[in-house]
């Protein structure tokens, strides 16, 4: 799914390093074109002719002193610069990775950053597995299909290895999702919810070992948002029925849907789409942040339409100060945190509330 | 109250002011000598300094914060597959990867282009990476991803596009934007990397990786991990080492100046001790009085040393003030090397600094004082009786005044020359020189004695025979007169000396190096330049009968020193080549390399013929056994040849960047000249020189004359004080002599013969200054050629003997002297004859 902190991490953001594609004479990026089937593990692997593409775990740990949230993200940009430069150095691919631990108890995020051009076994994508290496942090689907994910931060260290307990959820049609009312604005969307995590989690020196479950989002595309919008809402929850709650809303300035989408797939396998207009996100508590002044809905309720009746979800948050400012390398402010509903716990993304999000 | 605290601090203000106000050209001669001194001292201090601490920002801004680096030996880089192997280490945090390349701006300047991974660079040169930092970026301001940054000193804005040249190739690099935390003096432009690899021919090569240090990982500790992975081609540096390098590179040089800046405070030192005893001499009846009315020896002693004093103080703020302007008029119209090339383009701020200031005007105040040291101590021994008797003369004409301090003086002078260098300066050269000097001034009454007693008993003229024995008889007082003389003298005797042989050996030099008739060099070439196709239509040009093409480029051997020179030559006949030899060329056995090195490389390094050298090449590392040590005045950290075919064979670079050509007999040079420019392609043709080597002996020659100008014009400054010393000492003594005159004239003498016998004592004064000058001169000129030359920069010469010079400079010394002589006479003569004798009372 096509959400505006990654995407704005990669049009505004990747410490600031890489220029919109209008200034450069454009490349030929490949486009999400409907009717391609999906095939994996191949498509775990990069797919370096798209703009952007990215593999985003978020997840809950369960800690000795209580439950944590944590997200490893890795994203993958085409600059459009350098295609016909013979250097190694050439900077075609730009790979960057966010980390950030949400502990109640600290009462606010901590995080860590990576980014690099691609290139030298130092910042890699495999096009045939997903195999990811930037400097020291790691993402690798291992033979068995766990993967194993490697990456850290202030006072933190995540090494997790998340093994799928599910099928692979396609977003959209078969994978082609739209974000957008132009067909254009679309991309490649699949999920693997309810992750299975163990692995160990270092804070201040000490190594402690962990277990949880968590969620990885896939998506690989190359066109952007429609102009209208502003900022973005993104949840996904893994239901303590085994089910899976995906919901998307794209805004415009004045809080308006400019689009909606998502799905629910249920614990036996059966999977609902959601149409546009099938999602809203609707109001609840906010929260301002004391640093940026941004007023975030931190518990929204999102309602689904679908055939069966409507569902709804109220969230709630870890804590409420989980705002990630990465404005100091050139990225947006936003709030991306873990949040609870009754009978469920995942990730909630906020964009667009500090400022209207620069594309 | 003690009589020496109130009566004699009015008294002796007051007996001060009215010497100096009797006799202003002696204590402004006095003064203005250590000025010069001080202002020299501190000038040369200030533009070094500033120099250097220019040096360490720009490497300080090009390494930022990186705690070690990595760099290539030489131009052509290393592989970039060390980067990952470096990154890859746990010992090290970050890793930035760089090409540097050196190019030339239209206007002839070199620029360092430097290509930049923001990405990495952001973390250890951040004032680097800001300007990339905004893009890869390029992009996002020019729409041209291989577009730089440029540093103030480059002129160029956004927008506009910067042609710069180099090994060849001609390259335009759209301007992005400005580099506001480099240093204003650097020329610098930022880009890419990959960019930069691709523009200049550098796809695959990387010339420096700057490096951070893990958390909790020892410096060496990181540096022994990386030493294990680094191949031959790269070398571990850190900024320390970079500075310390930057230093050397022009220390030689401003310790050589410092030295002159040292004689010429010396000089001043005489000048006082000369201006403070004559003017002893002068008020001895007051002082006598002034003891006679209860003032101990002590206060006498300290009046005259606080008069030194004040001259001191008065020459040090002057010279200080001077030397300041001096400084900052060098830095602006010269830049920090006193355009000797070492830090080239910058122009850095004057930076002052209150410590130095203090130690440098401190100098010239100790000089002072001690120059007084002598006069006071006389001026408190006489006795009070004998003084009031004489006005002018105590010394007893009978007296014979030694040799023994001098001889000790000397020998001690002969043992410092041959000590080695003292932290590779050769500050035993110059103690030597210092002692030297000492030693012919504390020979010169004794040698004035020598030299003038047998004109006493030949059958001359009565003003001649006058003159001798006045001389002959008071040699203490011509001594004073002629310290002030004796130094300058042998300064310029001695810088002479060193220039002229320095000269010849540059000379004969040249000759050796420039066979060929035409000579060509592609500036910023290192890499690329002449291929072998363009080597032969360049042999094919009508009327050139061979070419000899080189390859020529800097190569690092140690961290701790300035890179050397390599060079690829193709000697006839596949022997040895012909160069000018210190140590003849022999041999090497079957299967060696040969390599014959300049003699700066063999005392820098350490090596002999037999010996074998270790190069950096082509990623390995290639003995070479050394064949033979060749006369270099041209790369003063060493240069070392290999046989073309060798290097060939070796690096496989069959390119050049230097050529020789031999022209037909009866070519006309400049004819032949235009057609090797047009067989050029024109951006090759823009950044290559081609000129006929008679013609570059000639520049050669003329840069060598401008930069020993300045020591010239210095010297002419030392001999023009000497002489205003002597000028005041001799009316001193003749003011001092009126008595003697009136009963010349009371005898019978003509003011005509008195100004004759005045006139000859000057002479004399200056011949006998001139001929020891000289003396003292030509030792102190052979310490200068034999120890500090080869201590400082590594180079030997052959003395050559300037007798023009030398003799030009007796002759003028004499005539000078003997000119001041009779004009200070003249006054003296004008007071009547009759109140002179009376004055005897």
């Amino acid at each position: 799914m096509d959400r505006l902190t990654r995407r704005s991490l990669l049009a505004g953001g990747a410490a600031a390093a890489l220029p919109p594609a209008q200034a450069i004479a454009a490349p030929d990026f490949a486009q999400v074109i409907p009717g391609r089937r999906l095939v994996f593990p191949r498509d775990h692997g990069a797919h370096p002719d798209f703009r952007t593409e990215w593999w985003y775990v978020t997840g809950w740990l369960d800690g000795p002193t209580g439950p944590l949230g944590f997200q490893v993200t890795f994203f993958r940009t085409r600059t459009g610069l350098g295609e016909g430069n013979p250097s190694r150095f050439a900077p075609r691919q730009v790979l960057f990775a966010h980390a950030a631990l949400s502990d109640p108890r600290v009462g606010r995020l901590l995080h860590g950053q990576r980014i690099a051009r691609q290139g030298f076994g130092l910042a890699e994508a495999s096009e045939r597995d997903m195999d990811i290496v930037l400097d020291d942090w790691r993402l690798v689907r291992e033979r068995s299909g766990a993967m194993r994910a490697l990456a850290g931060g202030e006072g933190f260290q995540l090494d997790l290895v998340l093994t799928p307990t599910q099928p692979i959820l396609l977003q959209g049609e078969g994978g082609f999702s739209r974000k957008g009312p132009r067909p254009e604005q679309s991309s490649w969307y699949y999920t693997l919810p309810h992750l299975q995590v163990s692995g160990r989690l270092e804070r201040e020196g000490r190594w402690r070992p962990v277990r949880g479950q968590a969620w990885l989002d896939r998506e690989w595309s190359s066109t952007l948002l429609d102009p209208v919008a502003v900022g973005w809402d993104w949840t996904g929850i893994n239901l303590d029925d085994g089910g899976a709650l995906t919901a998307f809303r794209v805004r415009d300035a004045r809080g308006r849907a400019v689009w909606t989408g998502g799905s629910l797939r249920s614990a036996d396998g059966r999977l609902w789409t959601a149409p546009n207009g099938a999602v809203a996100f609707e109001g609840g508590r906010t929260w301002r942040s004391p640093r940026t002044g941004a007023v975030y809905p931190v518990a929204p309720t999102v309602r689904l339409r679908t055939p069966a009746g409507e569902r709804r979800w109220a969230l709630t948050p870890l804590f409420d100060d989980q705002e990630l400012d990465s404005r100091p390398s050139g990225g947006p402010v936003y709030w991306e945190g873990a949040v609870r509903v009754p009978g469920g716990r995942g990730y909630l993304e906020l964009t667009g509330y500090a400022a209207p999000l620069r594309l | 109250m003690p009589p020496d605290a109130a009566l004699p601090r009015t008294l002796l203000s007051w007996m001060v002011r009215g010497e100096w106000r009797a006799h202003p050209v002696r204590t402004f001669v006095a003064v203005l000598a250590i000025a010069v001194g001080v202002a020299l001292g501190f000038a040369v201090h200030l533009v070094n300094r500033s120099a250097l601490a220019e040096f360490d920002t720009a490497v300080r801004s090009v390494t930022g914060a990186a705690d070690l680096r990595v760099e290539a030996v030489s131009v052509s880089g290393f592989d970039e597959t060390l980067y990952p192997r470096l990154a890859r280490l746990p010992a090290l945090s970050a890793v930035s990867p760089v090409v540097e390349v050196t190019a030339q701006t239209r206007d002839g300047r070199s620029l360092t282009v430097l290509g930049l991974d923001p990405l990495r660079a952001a973390r250890v040169t951040p004032a680097l990476a800001v300007g990339a930092g905004s893009g890869f970026g390029a992009g996002r301001e020019t729409g041209r991803e291989d577009a730089v940054w440029l540093s103030p000193a480059v002129m160029g804005g956004a927008g506009e596009v910067l042609e710069v040249r180099e090994g060849g190739r001609r390259v335009d690099l759209p301007v992005a934007g400005g580099l506001p935390s480099v240093e204003a003096g650097q020329r610098l432009a930022v880009g890419d990397i990959a960019a930069v690899q691709q523009a200049f021919g550098r796809i695959g090569r990387l010339n420096r990786l700057d490096l951070l240090v893990a958390a909790g990982v020892s410096r060496s500790e990181a540096e022994r991990a990386i030493a294990a992975i680094l191949p031959a081609d790269a070398r571990l540096s850190t900024p320390e080492a970079e500075s310390r390098r930057g230093g050397d590179l022009s220390r030689a040089y401003r310790v050589n100046l410092g030295m002159l800046a040292m004689v010429a405070l010396l000089t001043g030192g005489f000048l006082v001790f000369s201006a403070q005893s004559l003017s002893i001499a002068r008020r001895r009846p007051a002082f006598a009085l002034l003891q006679v009315l209860g003032l101990p020896r002590r206060g006498l002693f300290l009046q005259v040393l606080a008069e030194g004093a004040v001259l001191g103080v008065i020459g040090a703020v002057l010279g200080l003030a001077g030397g300041a302007a001096l400084a900052g008029a060098v830095l602006s119209l010269l830049g920090g090397d006193l355009g000797g090339g070492f830090f080239s383009g910058s122009r850095p701020a004057l930076d002052i600094s209150p410590g130095w200031t203090l130690i440098h005007g401190t100098l010239g105040l100790a000089v002072a004082l001690a120059g007084s040291l002598l006069p006071a101590l006389d001026a408190a021994r006489t006795p009070p009786a004998q003084a009031l008797k004489s006005a002018g003369e105590s010394g007893d004409p009978g007296r014979r005044p030694p040799l023994a301090p001098a001889l000790g003086l000397g020998a001690a002078g002969l043992a410092a020359a041959f000590a080695p260098p003292i932290a590779g300066l050769p500050l035993m050269g110059y103690a030597s020189i210092a002692l030297i000097l000492a030693a012919g001034v504390a020979a010169m009454p004794w040698l004035a004695r020598r030299m003038i007693s047998p004109l006493t008993r030949i059958a001359a003229p009565v003003p001649v025979r006058l003159a001798a024995a006045r001389l002959a008889g008071a040699p203490d007082q011509a001594a004073v007169a002629l310290c002030g003389l004796v130094a300058s003298a042998s300064l310029m005797a001695a810088m002479g000396l060193m220039v002229a042989s320095f000269r010849g050996s540059v000379d004969d030099w040249l000759g050796a190096i420039l066979p060929a008739d035409v000579y060509m060099r592609v500036a910023n070439a290192e890499m690329a330049g002449l291929d072998p196709t363009l080597q032969a239509a360049l042999a094919a040009v009508p009327r050139v009968d061979g070419i000899e093409s080189r390859r020529t480029l800097t190569l690092s051997l140690s961290a701790e020193r300035p890179p050397v020179a390599l060079l690829a030559i193709s000697p006839a006949a596949g022997g040895a080549p012909d160069l000018p030899w210190r140590a003849p060329p022999r041999a090497v056995d079957e299967g060696e390399v040969p390599a014959w090195i300049s003699e700066p490389l063999s005392r820098l390094y350490r090596l002999s013929p037999g010996d074998t050298l270790d190069l950096p090449l082509a990623g390995r590392t290639v003995k070479v056994r050394v064949a033979g040590v060749w006369r270099d005045y041209g790369r003063q950290f060493g240069a070392v040849a290999l046989r073309r075919s060798d290097y060939l064979r070796i690096t496989g670079d069959a390119g050049a960047n230097e050529a020789g050509f031999t022209l037909a007999a009866g070519a006309d040079p400049t004819d032949v000249l235009q057609r090797i420019r047009q067989a050029l392609p024109p951006d090759l043709a823009a950044q290559t020189e081609v000129a006929p080597s008679a013609e570059i002996r000639r520049v050669a020659l003329r840069i060598f004359d401008r930069s020993f100008a300045v020591t010239y014009a210095l010297e002419a400054v030392a001999i023009l004080v000497g002489v205003a010393g002597v000028a005041a000492t001799v009316s001193a003594q003749t003011l001092a002599r009126r008595r003697e005159f009136g009963m010349l004239r009371h005898v019978g003498a003509g003011r005509g013969q008195i100004l004759a016998m005045l006139a000859l004592e000057g002479a004399l004064l200056g011949a006998v200054g001139a001929v020891a000058g000289l003396a003292l001169g030509a030792a102190m000129g052979q310490v200068l050629i034999q120890v500090v030359n080869p201590q400082s920069f590594n180079w030997t010469m052959d003395t050559r003997w300037p007798l023009g010079l030398l003799g030009g400079l007796a002759l003028a010394l004499t005539l000078a002297s003997s000119l001041t002589a009779l004009l200070a006479g003249r006054s003296a003569l004008s007071a009547d004859a009759v109140r002179a004798v009376r004055e005897d009372w």
